[in-house]
């Protein structure tokens, strides 16, 4: 029990300060790669929860995914960072309304203060508890069982995305030199060399 | 679970898996026209089989539900889907030459029309609201990208752009709507519902507003007044052939949907949603005569005209008795039929191996291309409901099932309308008829267009000898879909 907590307390504290070096970090890309920790950090929460699934699915979409596409973005563009900062203090005191708005809510749900019908404990340890699966199994035997159509068409949805994507995006770009290796593999000395007769005096 | 008992859904099964054949057909083949023209034609005879096949697996009597009472099959989803099937393969063959010419020829765009009717078969066949809406998506996400299709044009780009953004909002609002109905009953599943609803008799608050969401993403999919806007502009940017399909197939698969969903599930709530169906019919009936007036642009005709049509479509759900479906799926039958015969003269208005789209352009089309001004007279006349063209029955049907469940003024307005619509019909008709002759458009632009609009035109024309024909199978469909 103590190693779950002392668990607990680290994730939670690296997220909370990676959280914070997200937004305060100078350099754009140390920000994704603090932000990556923070996924890595709330995939570890997620796991102490007992919601493996939801840890995995983080860290291979989130990590996998969205924070490489991030990084990828920061690198490639040319974002003016500094003029996106101008204006912090203007917008400051919106932000601050929000997060004592979130914070409120924060803490009367978990003071009791409004009572969340239905739910008792964690719900996740119930379910594991109750059936003997875990929750990972379960989604799987749903899945591929009484929602095998709905998955099956959602595949269907995908296929039309990565068609959709390469024909609206992919052009034939004239003038590219490209490898092709079987044309190199078949090229032959006679191809390539050509002996020239030099007479003596004149240059090639 | 085995293959054997899956036989009602074998269809979608076959389409699934042939757009993914006819991808790697056209992926492993070398580039270019002749490639698009082969995945094409095997696309048209793909959808052709899964036609018969559809026939063949139709369950004779009842329902037959599959995949967790998820997936529906019967004799309306079955006359639907065939005449789905035969409007998607009339589309591709109009885009084959029209590609060549304009130089997009892409294998890609058959398989997105396949993967597009194949969504449209999902979503007649559903019967989970899950269903309905991953359906609707598929569908919807392959009409984007061929709406998009000419890529170099900015029109086009718009077209697939706006199509997509609206569509988005859409697919929110039905979200909300079903996440409401899902709030207040409990459940997604419309056999469900249709127990739920049969209790109370009532329905709570709640699940009226999910049911109006509902209806306000069915009906910009439908393209109905007040959630038209999209229509002109996308009709207009999209290529021809594109607009040719979505002007059919999409809206049929829809308004089959709306249908279902409607006199399905929620068909003992008619009293709460009857008002909004005859609200929106009646609008869209109004903006499709009057706006089409002054359009210049034959497509954006042709999109005022289809919203108009949807209009009087849903004056027979707006009755809800089963003479108004029947009188809907007779209509919509009929509609598929005249406007890809008329976009198929549409696709033959080429100057000089340029498309031209102003109705200007038609004038004095008797005296250089006589058979093709004939066959177009005949369409419009039609649509505007002129006896004995097939489109006055389509219209009579409707507006007799109207009149039967006393929506009188509902009936009234469609007929003063449809007055109205056949004013810009008729034009048409003055400038290829009486107008200075112009130019003649091109000859060459291939045989299959003359043949489907010859073969549509012909349908129109000879419709009123064999009328019971349609009606009498649209009868036991919608016998199927509402019992007894």
């Amino acid at each position: 029990m103590i190693v779950q907590a002392l668990a607990f307390y680290v994730f939670a504290i690296v997220a909370v300060i990676s959280g914070i070096m997200v937004v305060t970090s100078r350099n754009p890309v140390h920000s994704v790669l603090f932000l990556i920790l923070a996924f890595f950090n709330a995939a570890g929460l997620f796991v102490l929860m007992g919601a493996e699934f939801l840890a995995m699915i983080l860290v291979i979409v989130y990590v996998g995914a969205v924070a490489v596409l991030f990084l990828f973005v920061v690198m490639m563009l040319d974002i003016n960072f500094v003029r996106m900062r101008e204006g912090f203090i203007r917008y400051m005191p919106v932000g601050a309304l929000i997060g004592l708005v979130l914070l409120v809510e924060l803490i009367a749900v978990a003071t009791g203060l409004v009572p969340i019908g239905g739910v008792k404990g964690p719900v996740a340890e119930s379910i594991a508890a109750q059936s003997g699966v875990t929750n990972t199994e379960m989604l799987g035997r749903l899945i591929y069982t009484k929602y095998i159509y709905l998955f099956q068409l959602a595949g269907m949805v995908l296929f039309v995305a990565m068609i959709g994507a390469i024909v609206l995006t992919l052009r034939q770009r004239e003038g590219v030199k490209k490898q092709d290796i079987a044309k190199q593999i078949a090229r032959r000395r006679e191809d390539g060399v050509e002996l020239k007769k030099v007479t003596p005096g004149e240059g090639a | 679970m085995t293959l054997a008992s899956l036989s009602a859904a074998w269809p979608e099964m076959l389409l699934a898996l042939a757009a993914m054949a006819l991808l790697m057909v056209g992926v492993f083949r070398q580039d270019g026209p002749g490639t698009a023209r082969l995945v094409s034609w095997l696309a048209v005879a793909t959808l052709v089989v899964v036609g018969v096949l559809a026939i063949f697996v139709m369950p004779e009597e009842g329902r037959k539900l599959l995949f967790a009472n998820m997936f529906v099959a019967d004799v309306y989803t079955t006359f639907v889907k065939v005449l789905v099937l035969g409007a998607a393969a009339v589309g591709i063959i109009l885009s084959i030459g029209y590609n060549e010419r304009e130089q997009i020829a892409r294998f890609e765009y058959p398989v997105l029309i396949l993967v597009a009717t194949l969504g449209m078969m999902v979503m007649i066949s559903a019967n989970d609201l899950i269903s309905l809406y991953v359906g609707l998506e598929l569908q919807s996400l392959a009409l984007y990208v061929v709406a998009a299709f000419r890529r170099d044009s900015i029109k086009s780009s718009e077209a697939g752009l706006k199509y997509f953004v609206l569509g988005a909002l859409a697919s929110g609002m039905l979200l909300y709507g079903a996440s409401m109905v899902y709030g207040f009953t409990g459940s997604t599943n419309f056999s469900q519902l249709v127990t739920v609803f049969g209790q109370t008799g009532a329905a709570s608050v709640g699940v009226i507003v999910g049911i109006v969401f509902l209806i306000v993403g069915l009906a910009f999919k439908v393209s109905a007044v007040p959630f038209h806007m999209w229509t002109p502009d996308v009709y207009e940017g999209a290529p021809t052939p594109v607009t040719a399909f979505f002007a059919a197939a999409p809206k049929l698969a829809a308004m089959a949907l709306f249908v279902s969903v409607m006199v399905g599930p929620f068909g003992k709530l008619i009293g709460q949603w009857q008002q909004i169906i005859v609200l929106i019919s009646i609008l869209s009936m109004a903006l499709g005569a009057f706006a089409a007036i002054q359009q210049t642009n034959i497509k954006r005709l042709l999109a005022y005209s289809s919203i108009g049509h949807v209009g009087y479509a849903l004056i027979g759900l707006a009755a809800g008795t089963k003479d108004g479906i029947t009188g809907i799926l007779v209509y919509m039958a009929i509609y598929i039929v005249m406007t890809l015969g008329a976009f198929a003269v549409v696709l033959c208005m080429q100057r000089d191996g340029r498309m031209v789209e102003d109705i200007k352009d038609l004038s004095g089309l008797s005296r250089t291309r006589p058979g093709m001004a004939l066959m177009m007279a005949i369409f419009m006349f039609s649509m505007a409901g002129i006896p004995p063209l097939a489109g006055f029955f389509a219209k009579i049907y409707v507006f007799m099932a109207a009149v039967e469940a006393e929506l009188y003024t509902l009936a009234i307005l469609g007929v003063l309308t449809s007055v109205v619509g056949a004013f810009y019909y008729l034009r048409i008709v003055k400038v290829m008829y009486f107008d200075e002759a112009t130019e003649s458009f091109d000859a060459n632009t291939g045989r299959e267009l003359s043949v489907i609009h010859v073969a549509a035109g012909l349908f129109t024309l000879l419709f009123f000898l064999f009328p019971s024909a349609l009606t009498q199978l649209a009868d036991q469909a919608v016998q199927s879909l509402m019992g007894g």
